[in-house]
């Protein structure tokens, strides 16, 4: 385990050793008070919560979560560092974990930095704050989601930018699978339990019962279920690509 | 362990990439205190053998062995015991050469004092001083692949695995490496593989060399030459590789 914790340093390094960090977290702090205030009317709505700012997270993460996650492998893959790493004395496995994890971590850090929402929202009223941070939580948990589909199709080319689209698309059909342009698709010839396991595999649904304030164990099992298929995956690419 | 004992066992090492056969059936041993010279046309199967000996791909028939581990139901001992130059010295460019040199002691377990002692070991064998605080994508060529092979020596490893070191290097630091490599074949078993004949004859006690795959000549270098009417190495290299 303490392999882990080395590669988690080395990547966190990584990301604050070049401009990537810093450009993200002032895009998604800069886009995420934007649409917080502009688009979801945070005073206009006249409420003291955070409703406005957490219902855009799943959209924000569409395509920042895709530009955090498609170097994760793509990068080694094109500059052959993978060979080195994975001939070094640790398992596929902790690897793959101590790279989703310092993303995770980083993704983390920038959610952390828009504390000051939540110190104006309490300036001005008296919100819920357990449903506040059931909502930072929620807004974490879906990252990692999103997360570990993109380390996966990372693992898939040796091109970031076919990772970033690939990802993209992947967490749309997740994000979208319980909504009508989706559902459309299938009806009429999908059997409804097919049409019903798409639905609850929506990170929409998930989502929102959790910025209710609501956390059923059945979303975090979710959210969980899928890093852990993805991330399994992901290991499993990486064994089958390699050298090629 | 006494000089004489087989260290690295190659037992019908076969590696297929789909209908290809890159590596057919190779055998061989090397012994502590031989510096094997692995040589062969460019696509010949030198950089499959070792990659397939380092455990980074699998290997579809045959066994290897490394101080007794098998490199696949054994590969995490098997790696520790193994210091590994890729072919063309893929490095973490963004980091510092001497913050890469702890990050790779670290993964392989070193730690406090050993740590220290052995990073700055390599610093001094390589002569790699005068670059340590600097990023590694703004190193040359020659500093690039020092850094790749101080990284191979950090553990101390009893096999050493060098897919052409010299690859890049001016006639004096290739003189440098060369020098390291006999310093260093006292108490280690190594391979390297290179194009380079007249390296053969200055550091190794063996050459094997294979074409399409399979060993086409394994005896001393001095055999090698007498091979020749003209006392030309390229000739028999030509005449041995390309007749099959």
């Amino acid at each position: 385990m303490s392999n882990c914790w080395v590669i988690i340093k080395r990547e966190l390094g990584a990301y604050f050793s070049t401009p990537l960090a810093y450009v993200f977290i002032v895009i998604f702090l800069a886009l995420s008070g934007a649409l917080t205030f502009f688009m979801g009317a945070f005073f206009e709505r006249g409420q003291a919560d955070l409703a406005s700012f957490f219902s855009f997270h799943p959209w924000l993460y569409l395509f920042l979560i895709p530009a955090v996650s498609m170097r994760l492998w793509a990068e080694e893959r094109k500059t052959g560092t993978v060979e080195l790493l994975l001939t070094l004395p640790t398992p596929t496995w902790v690897v793959v974990i101590g790279k989703y994890l310092a993303a995770w971590v980083f993704i983390g850090i920038a959610l952390v930095l828009t504390f000051p929402l939540w110190i104006t929202v309490n300036f001005l009223g008296t919100p819920d704050n357990g449903v506040i941070v059931a909502s930072y939580l929620g807004s974490l948990v879906m990252a990692g989601g999103y997360l570990a589909i993109g380390s996966c199709l990372s693992a898939v080319t040796k091109n970031q930018v076919i990772a970033f689209i690939l990802t993209a698309v992947v967490c749309f059909l997740f994000l979208m699978s319980g909504v009508e342009l989706v559902q459309s698709f299938f009806q009429g010839w999908a059997p409804s339990f097919v049409l019903e396991a798409l639905a609850s595999m929506s990170f929409l649904t998930h989502f929102n019962t959790i910025i209710r304030g609501v956390i059923d164990l059945r979303d975090v099992v979710f959210f969980g279920s899928i890093i852990g298929v993805f991330l399994y995956f992901n290991a499993a690419v990486i064994d089958l690509t390699k050298g090629s | 362990m006494t000089t004489g004992d087989t260290m690295i066992s190659i037992d019908g090492l076969t590696k297929d990439f789909g209908p290809l056969r890159a590596v057919d059936n190779i055998s061989f041993d090397v012994k502590k205190g031989e510096v094997l010279g692995f040589l062969g046309p460019n696509g010949a199967g030198k950089s499959t053998t070792m990659k397939m000996v380092t455990g980074y791909l699998l290997i579809t028939n045959g066994k290897a062995s490394v101080c007794g581990f098998d490199v696949e139901n054994h590969a995490l001992e098997a790696k520790t015991k193994i210091g590994y130059l890729p072919e063309g010295a893929p490095l973490y460019g963004d980091m510092t050469t001497i913050s890469f040199l702890n990050f790779i002691a670290e993964i392989r377990r070193l730690s406090g004092d050993t740590k220290q002692k052995q990073v700055a070991y390599a610093i001094d064998k390589l002569q790699l001083q005068p670059v340590i605080n600097r990023p590694i994508d703004t190193l040359s060529k020659g500093f690039k692949r020092r850094v790749g092979f101080a990284q191979a020596i950090l553990h101390d490893p009893e096999v050493l695995i060098l897919d052409e070191p010299t690859d890049g290097l001016d006639p004096n630091q290739k003189h440098q490496v060369r020098q390291l490599i006999s310093e260093m074949a006292v108490d280690k078993a190594i391979i390297i593989s290179t194009h380079i004949l007249e390296e053969v004859e200055a550091v190794c006690t063996r050459a094997v060399i294979i074409a399409e795959g399979k060993i086409v000549f394994d005896d001393t270098p001095a055999k090698l030459k007498e091979q020749s009417s003209t006392g030309n190495l390229d000739d028999v290299f030509r005449r041995l590789t390309l007749v099959n």
